[in-house]
């Protein structure tokens, strides 16, 4: 007896037949898994179109937040939510890509690198609330009120772990032979890291502080214990700071018509722009993956 | 066997053996069984010669952590010459390339010990700066690398390193090197666009021409013309033999046929030793090592 040349062709088929039967099950499980995801995105997004779009309307971004009864907008908390997340993003931002660029460019196979890498792994899944508990007693008791200060510091704790890992990462994607060809050429590790690594990591990194910053933009526990809110304008950071999340958070829960109006309004506007900045930096990163 | 290899071949294949004096000098060293050996230099200093060696590698052995790559290398590089590496994958060929420029260093847990003379000085000893070492001596890497600006800032970056430059002197300086690198007539028009969008044979002469623009000594090129087509090889090959009336080259390659185009010298490696080196037409016509022979007859490797 002797080893055939040919496959039998029965048992082939069997076997063929027996595969794609397991291919469609898993395709089919995968696409109904994807549904049920998509489907909790759809109505929420739905709903709050629904119920919010209506009032959606010019005096939102003119007027300040009104008492009960009253007629008003949502301006204040607006600036005041733009100004926490730009303070947050701008303190822990550049922190976070100096760190991502440690781990990436100098402390790679370092035990220190192994270290602040876990550390950064922990303070990302930190829950938020916590993040906001630890600045409260930081600043807010040691100060003795609340603080727009104390609000930028908690966002920027937020900021900070996201944008340590997307830097590594993106860093990380640069070939090594890139770094090899800078350095050939006489470079020192600081102008490869500056001139050769960034440039080509920039837009991935650039999408990291965009995520970071449409993460804070909706942040609710960290600011209930740090900015607190304001119901008037104030630019003083170091007093109680309006902000978007809060005044949702307190109009919502209200038993008055018009302020559970405007929590809708400003729920659509927050859902609506973090959309918005996770597309750009979709569309971002897309370009970079493309070069 | 492996013992008499690299040095009794060596001496007497050295070209002109009488007046190259450097190199027969430390092989009669190796060859009594010294590789090592400090007084290599008072030897050469008693010895007629004609210092013709660019780079002195004695007793160099290499280490992936606790691995040996290369074993105990005793060998001249030519001033002025080109010199190929060959040898089956693995053979150490690259790493020998990679210690000429202390490039290894990037990574953590590789080491080189032995010396490498350049210009009188061990190039191995860290206290010499590195960056410096590498301005004096280039290299070019198996894929382009482009980086991701402008034709005119890939070679630009290098020079700026090193020298201050009008803008004049610096358009000429990017001109010189890509006429060089046989890729002006194909650029000239594209100086601003990105170094990336050229094509692949292309970004190789541009890596070329980002090397040369440094005015290196020496230049390294590590399987250039791997990754491109026949067409964009023989141009590369065609600069090889036109840069080295400049620069002393070493080549590593897979393609023996390109080793005895360009080459002046072939030293042929395996498992991480030397086992010849010679005039290219030597090796290739006559090799003294079975090893040798088998291999660039295609028997193995």
């Amino acid at each position: 007896m002797s080893v055939s040349l040919h496959k039998d062709s029965r048992q082939l088929n069997l076997l063929y037949t027996k595969r794609q039967l397991v291919n469609r099950i898993g395709l089919t499980l995968s696409v109904l898994a994807t549904l049920f995801g998509l489907f909790w995105l759809g109505w929420l997004l739905w709903t709050l179109f629904g119920s919010g779009l209506r009032w959606i309307s010019p005096r939102l971004f003119v007027e300040a937040t009104p008492p009960p009864g009253a007629n008003g907008g949502l301006a204040n908390a607006i600036l005041g939510s733009v100004i926490l997340t730009a303070a947050g993003v701008g303190m822990g931002a550049p922190a976070g890509i100096l760190a991502g660029t440690y781990l990436a460019e100098f402390g790679r196979h370092s035990r220190l690198g192994a270290i602040v890498r876990f550390v950064n792994d922990i303070l990302l899944s930190a829950p938020s609330i916590i993040v906001g508990v630890f600045v409260y007693a930081l600043v807010v008791v040691r100060a003795g009120h609340f603080s727009g200060w104390a609000g930028a510091l908690a966002l920027a704790l937020i900021v900070l772990p996201v944008v340590v890992r997307t830097t590594e990462n993106m860093m990380r994607l640069v070939p090594d032979g890139l770094r090899e060809a800078a350095a050939a050429l006489g470079a020192p590790r600081w102008k490869v890291t500056m001139v050769v690594v960034y440039r080509s990591a920039l837009p991935g990194i650039m999408t990291g502080v965009l995520l970071a910053m449409a993460r804070v933009s909706g942040e609710t526990a960290p600011l209930l214990f740090t900015a607190l809110n304001n119901q008037f304008w104030s630019t003083d950071m170091s007093r109680p700071f309006p902000n978007l999340p809060a005044v949702i958070f307190q109009f919502a829960m209200s038993p008055y018509d018009d302020w559970q109006h405007l929590a809708w309004a400003g729920a659509l506007l927050i859902t609506v722009t973090i959309l918005v900045i996770n597309i750009v930096a979709r569309f971002l990163l897309r370009r970079t993956r493309s070069n | 066997m492996e013992t008499s290899g690299p040095e009794s071949t060596h001496s007497h294949n050295l070209p002109g053996a009488s007046t190259s004096g450097s190199g027969s000098a430390s092989l009669r060293n190796a060859a009594a069984g010294h590789p090592h050996a400090d007084s290599d230099r008072n030897r050469v200093a008693g010895t007629a010669t004609l210092a013709d060696a660019k780079l002195e590698i004695r007793g160099l052995s290499f280490f992936y952590g606790k691995y040996k790559a290369l074993h105990d290398i005793d060998l001249d590089i030519h001033d002025r010459q080109v010199t190929a590496f060959i040898g089956p994958s693995g053979c150490g060929k690259s790493t020998l390339l990679r210690t000429l420029n202390r490039i290894y260093e990037l990574y953590p847990g590789q080491h080189a010990t032995g010396k490498i003379m350049l210009g009188g000085r061990n190039l191995l000893e860290r206290a010499d700066d590195v960056n410096l070492l590498r301005a004096k001596v280039g290299m070019v890497f198996q894929k382009p690398t482009p980086f991701p600006m402008s034709v005119q800032d890939n070679i630009s970056f290098g020079v700026r390193l090193y020298e201050r430059l009008s803008r004049t002197d610096m358009e000429e300086r990017v001109q010189w090197a890509l006429e060089k690198a046989a890729l002006w007539t194909e650029v000239k028009d594209k100086l601003r666009q990105e170094g990336t969008a050229l094509s692949g044979g292309q970004q190789q002469r541009l890596c070329i021409a980002r090397a040369v623009a440094v005015k290196p000594e020496v230049l390294l090129l590590d399987e250039p013309a791997s990754a491109l087509d026949p067409i964009s090889t023989q141009k590369i090959e065609q600069l090889i033999t036109e840069l080295k009336a400049d620069y002393t080259i070493a080549i590593v390659t897979h393609n023996m046929q390109q080793a005895a185009r360009v080459s002046d010298y072939t030293a042929f490696m395996y498992l991480g030793r030397l086992i010849e080196f010679g005039e290219t037409k030597r090796v290739f016509t006559k090799p003294t090592e079975r090893q040798t022979e088998e291999y660039i007859t295609g028997r193995f490797g």
